[in-house]
């Protein structure tokens, strides 16, 4: 009675293994940024639903990740596309060379804003980036103006800056392993570190100092890490008015009724003033093309024609009602231009 | 003092501790009382949060729009030919019926937002009707159209106490809303999409089809791998396997195994099965392997509980009769230890519906609109349907990742009850 079935069940199994191990692959495959999932994923659905070609299939595996399983080889079981939320890094170029990648498109789509927002029940915040440095830096220089550093002594707005209000420093951010948390401690705490001069002469001298200064976030609680999940972080900060988050700009744009931007460098965070770079804390999105996949792969170029199209990453294009910050006419073009060359990435 | 001690009986110590006994025994069943009532409290909490964010995803807005397939606006002359259907703009003849609606639009940043009142998967659903009739075409009808998530989160939420959420709709598209609601052009319907339709990024298109479906490939080849097997190791170290150091040692290690994080079994899967054997990622076959390997401790472990709970005499006695050892394994062990292992199976399984962690590593948790159809179409899975909406800014999101909630919930509470129901139908005792 069992042995039938047994027999049957190991001889699917063989037949399901030799099947599908090596089989050519009809969808294209996207990995990457989960900053760029959004606007990469919208693409493909419109992709799969207006050609003959299959919808692409696009995972979310942060920049560093997906940049990583890009670069392990030519070949239907590597992705054909990584999105990043950063320009790829020249480390990152080696690796795919050193495993026949050799040839790599870089694509341009747009930027993204990064929010410090509060919930609306509580007062919106002005503030600079120099700040946001003194409230969340590690390492902060001596309130008593002489150039040296001391531990971050700041537990209330006030102490920072006179004209905030006097709330304890509650920040809830992603955690290290995010492109968002890179993001914003490159524009944002580096952005006010810098103003301090005698650390930014330190930029010269002693780089790997000044990167520890600018970027180390402190441990000491006020800052909050909140996970990945940004939904998560708008909840929270719904249920505490006094505290802010950092999150990304289409999480603004989806909850306004619930959640204010504060204003940076007097900068409120809006879809003008970061697609016009008046808004200090925001950062360019990417995606990276394997040159040797395009023809392979059925639907590659449509793909990329499709994501380089007026409609999709344009002024008014589709991508922007889900809250991506669209590229200037002239940078608009030369992407276009680019793609359809296929123009080989050099650093 | 010692005399009057002295004087009292057993029965007078028994008496008088009596009461404080009782007390005792009281409190310790309300203590067992407070440990349910908590977990029950737990679960209605969960259950109400739950239920009521979720069910109102069941329910779906519509727009009746009266729709002329004209053939300039499709640029369409021959409605058979498939290939220039595909490509006929369909959202143009929706565009075109809201102007109509609207006359009093005009200007270009209005006109869009009217137009975004509509799903712009509505077109679709247009072609889909003409290409079912073709004589459709240059004639008029009134269809219902998916309405967009902002419309759709408005309109359910108009009757609430604390105002309608309007969400990222401006006051003009709010007074065309009302205007449609007033002329009884907008319906509340059951949301068909949610059970037909794999995932979209536009809420009100999402469905949880294609990670059902995902969830049903990732599980067959679990429950073809894991059982056979499962059983057969079981059998294997109940009935032949002589006990020694070795066997000791499997023991500990099976024992061991069903206690590991299910993440280090993706880790394992991801450096077999897509390291090693090339295979795709996010493939069913795949996840179903890497199921199979978290699994199978738990099933090699109940069904040797079952196989020991057959009772020896029922042994000896096919022995007598002159059965081998195989004919008594077969003909008697086997039926007879069946319900448990069944049970522990269902269980198993159950879990491995549940199970997120594992798939993450090999690429289940992704963006997939088509719905799979075989073991090696990309899919995800129910659990991951629901981490990748829950992880959506769209605000319609929300209610959709607790309807999918649901759905994955009935499923666990109807293979536990299969398993309990097994269980008190076919378990004999001796």
């Amino acid at each position: 009675m069992k042995k039938p079935l047994l027999i049957s069940a190991i001889a699917l199994s063989g037949v399901l293994m030799s099947g599908a191990a090596q089989a050519a692959r009809d969808y294209i495959n996207i990995v990457g940024s989960s900053t760029v999932y959004p606007f990469s994923t919208v693409v493909a659905e419109r992709f799969g639903k207006s050609t003959q070609y299959k919808t692409p299939k696009v995972e979310s595996t942060g920049s560093g990740g997906g940049l990583k399983l890009f670069c392990q080889g030519v070949g239907v079981q590597h992705p054909d596309i990584a999105n990043a939320s950063r320009r790829i890094k020249a480390t990152e170029v080696a690796l795919c060379a050193e495993n026949g990648v050799e040839e790599i498109v870089e694509v341009l789509i747009g930027f993204d804003g990064i929010v410090i927002g509060n919930s609306v029940e509580g007062t919106r915040f002005n503030l600079s980036r120099r700040d946001l440095f003194l409230a969340l830096a590690k390492e902060v220089p001596n309130p008593d103006g002489s150039e040296t550093l001391v531990e971050n002594p700041y537990t209330t707005w006030k102490q920072v800056n006179a004209s905030l209000p006097d709330l304890e420093i509650e920040v809830l951010g992603p955690p290290p392993t995010s492109g968002t948390r890179d993001a914003f401690a490159e524009l944002a705490l580096e952005g006010g570190c810098k103003t301090y001069d005698w650390i930014k002469a330190l930029k010269k001298a002693d780089k790997k100092r000044y990167k520890g200064i600018c970027h180390t976030v402190r441990e000491d609680g006020p800052f909050i890490e909140a996970g990945e999940n940004d939904n998560l972080i708008v909840q929270k900060l719904n249920a505490n008015p006094d505290a802010l988050g950092i999150f990304g700009f289409s999480f603004l744009d989806q909850n306004a009724d619930q959640i204010q931007g504060s204003m940076i460098d007097g900068v409120e965070p809006t879809f003008d003033s970061i697609s016009d770079g008046g808004y200090p804390v925001s950062r360019p999105l990417y995606f990276y093309v394997k040159k040797a996949h395009v023809g392979v792969i059925p639907g590659m170029k449509e793909y990329l024609a499709e994501f380089t199209s007026n409609k999709a990453f344009g002024e008014e294009g589709y991508l922007t009602e889900k809250g991506m910050i669209p590229l200037g006419d002239e940078k608009r073009a030369e992407v276009k231009a680019n793609v359809q060359a296929l123009k080989k990435l050099v650093l | 003092m010692t005399d009057k001690q002295t004087e009292m009986t057993t029965m007078d110590k028994v008496n008088q501790s009596l009461a404080r006994r009782y007390r005792a025994e009281r409190r310790f069943r309300a203590y067992g009382m407070a440990a349910i009532l908590f977990g029950l409290a737990c679960l209605v909490v969960l259950f109400t949060d739950i239920i009521g964010k979720g069910h109102s995803a069941f329910l779906q807005t519509y727009v009746a729009m009266e729709i002329t397939y004209d053939s300039d606006v499709l640029e369409l002359s021959d409605p058979s030919d498939s290939n220039a259907v595909a490509r006929a703009d369909f959202q143009g003849l929706v565009k075109q019926s809201l102007r109509d609606t609207f006359s009093d639009v005009s200007g270009r940043r209005d006109k869009r937002a009217l137009y975004a009142l509509i799903s712009n998967g509505a077109g679709f659903a247009l072609r889909d009707r003409l290409a079912n009739d073709p004589s459709l075409l240059n004639r008029s009808e009134t269809v219902w159209l998916l309405a967009d998530d902002d419309v759709d989160t408005y309109v359910k939420s108009r009757d609430d106490e604390g105002g309608a959420f309007t969400g990222r709709l401006n006051e003009k598209q709010i007074a065309w809303v009302e205007q449609l609601i007033a002329d009884n052009a907008v319906e509340k319907r059951f949301n068909t999409t949610l059970f037909t339709a794999g995932d979209s990024r536009e809420p009100e298109q999402a469905g949880i089809l294609g990670a059902m479906m995902g969830s049903l490939f990732t599980l067959l080849v679990t429950i073809a791998l894991s059982f056979p097997i499962g059983v057969a190791a079981a059998v294997y170290l109940e009935e032949y396997a002589p006990k020694n150091r070795f066997t000791d040692f499997i023991e500990v290690n099976i024992n061991n195994l069903a206690a590991v994080p299910s993440i280090i079994f993706g880790l394992l899967g991801l450096a077999i099965f897509i390291g090693f054997f090339e295979m795709h990622r996010s493939i069913p076959l795949v996840g179903g392997l890497v199921l199979t390997l978290m699994t199978l401790p738990t099933i090699i472990i109940s069904s040797r509980a079952a196989i020991k709970a057959v009772p020896p005499s029922i042994r000896d006695a096919a022995y007598g009769l002159g059965a081998s050892k195989m004919q008594v394994v077969m003909h008697h062990v086997l039926p007879l230890a069946m319900p448990g292992m069944l049970t522990g199976a269902i269980i198993g399984f159950a879990q491995a519906l549940g199970e997120t962690a594992p798939l993450l590593m090999i690429g289940m948790v992704a963006f997939i609109v088509d719905i799979p159809g075989g073991v090696s179409d990309p899919a995800t899975a129910l659990p991951v349907q629901i981490f990748l909406w829950s992880d959506s800014p769209e605000r319609a999101f929300v209610e959709r990742t607790s309807a999918a909630i649901m759905v994955l919930l009935a499923f666990l509470i109807s293979m536990n009850t299969l398993a309990i129901w097994l269980r008190k139908r076919l378990e004999r005792r001796w």
